[in-house]
């Protein structure tokens, strides 16, 4: 199929969720502390992501799935109450990334 | 068109949806042993739970021409309860026997703790000397390819299991060249909001090829569709894929995963 193909049969909802992801950031500037929301991990691991997208190499889904992965490789300790939240958190003593 | 759904929860679908399956040509579903929504109180109501997958589904499946065949197993996330844990171990050989059940599953990791990994050990032994076929549950969101990386390391240490009776389930992009690069069959899950859409699952398709690749509806008790599978189905069928190769994807595939557990014949 040529690549146009793809732009006629998929623009339409994919310009819908460009204009979603817009309104989610622009919520998290509207509303108060927006500072402290932008520091939490999961909107960094978002931005990086994004920045991802630009990069036309074929690679764009791997290359966002790694940035919101756990890269660390031992087990954990317990369950406890820890949750899965999409992006990875990082832990004390960990790198940051 | 036929489509095998090679991993759905009826336990937790109404009889409405079996007559959606039969509409649509989803006559053969294989159903793994999993999470109920909450975690259980006592290993008795796992043997319920068994109970009901084995002789249950297949009679309510039956009356509407579909068959249904099950998969045993303790699933990751209660296996954070060890005592429980090993109590639903002892119950697996008993429902494993059973005529409509096809193997160990779903089993794998949630969290990736060393309580998990210490029950999934287990499975993979009693697997082993049984040769059970394996479904495996990876760990969804950003646990994902750590705990599938562990999980494949357990197998391969395992050397009585064969990477081809092994389906490593709800695998995603960056996970799905190193379980393919290991030998295994891999499921790709098509959730609403959380996991793989259509689209993406073609996409998938197309980049890795049409070998060892199953599709799944997982449909269960949250927000789910049963008929993902013919959704999918169509949206190869959309952008001018052969007939050919969605009956390879939907059909043949998981008739040729499964088959290699002689209970198991498809419609
Ligand atoms: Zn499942």
């Amino acid at each position: 199929m040529p690549a146009i193909k793809a732009v006629e049969m998929y623009f339409p909802d994919n310009r819908a969720r460009l204009l979603e992801i817009a309104a989610f950031l622009d919520r998290i500037d509207r509303y108060e502390s927006g500072d402290q929301a932008r520091q939490d991990f999961r909107y960094r691991s978002f931005i990086k992501a994004l920045q991802i997208l630009l990069e036309p190499d074929g690679l764009r889904t791997i290359k966002v799935q790694e940035a919101l992965s756990d890269p660390t490789r031992e087990p954990i300790e317990a369950v406890a109450d820890s949750k899965a939240y999409g992006a990875w958190k990082p832990g004390d003593g960990d790198e940051d990334y | 068109m036929k489509i095998i759904d090679p991993h759905i929860h009826m336990v937790s679908r109404t009889t409405d949806d079996y007559l959606a399956l039969a509409y649509c040509g989803i006559h053969t579903v294989t159903e793994p042993a999993f999470w109920a929504g909450f975690d259980r109180l006592s290993a008795d109501s796992f043997y319920d739970y068994f109970v009901h997958i084995c002789e249950v589904e297949p009679v309510r499946a039956s009356r509407f021409g579909i068959c249904h065949y099950c998969w045993i197993g303790m699933n990751s996330k209660e296996s954070e309860n060890l005592s429980l844990a090993h109590q639903v171990l002892k119950m697996l050989p008993e429902f494993l026997d059973r005529k409509t059940s096809i193997g160990i599953g779903e089993i794998g990791l949630n969290k990736n703790s060393r309580n998990e990994i210490q029950i999934l050990q287990a499975q993979l032994s009693i697997a082993a000397q049984r040769n059970e076929l394996v479904l495996i549950h990876t760990p969804h969101l950003e646990d994902k390819r750590k705990g599938t990386r562990l999980i494949m390391d357990l197998i391969r240490n395992e050397s009585r299991i064969l990477p081809s009776r092994v389906l490593i389930d709800h695998a995603e992009e960056h996970t799905i060249g190193e379980i393919k690069d290991n030998g295994f069959w891999y499921g790709l899950t098509l959730y609403p909001n959380s996991k793989g859409s259509p689209e993406r699952a073609v996409d998938t398709v197309e980049i890795f090829g049409s070998e060892g690749v199953c599709i799944n509806s997982s449909a269960d008790w949250s927000v789910s569709d049963p008929l993902a599978t013919v959704k999918c189905a169509n949206e190869m069928r959309r952008r001018g894929h052969r007939q050919e190769l969605m009956d390879k994807v939907f059909y043949h595939n998981p008739n040729q995963f499964l088959s290699q557990c002689p209970k198991f014949k498809a419609l």
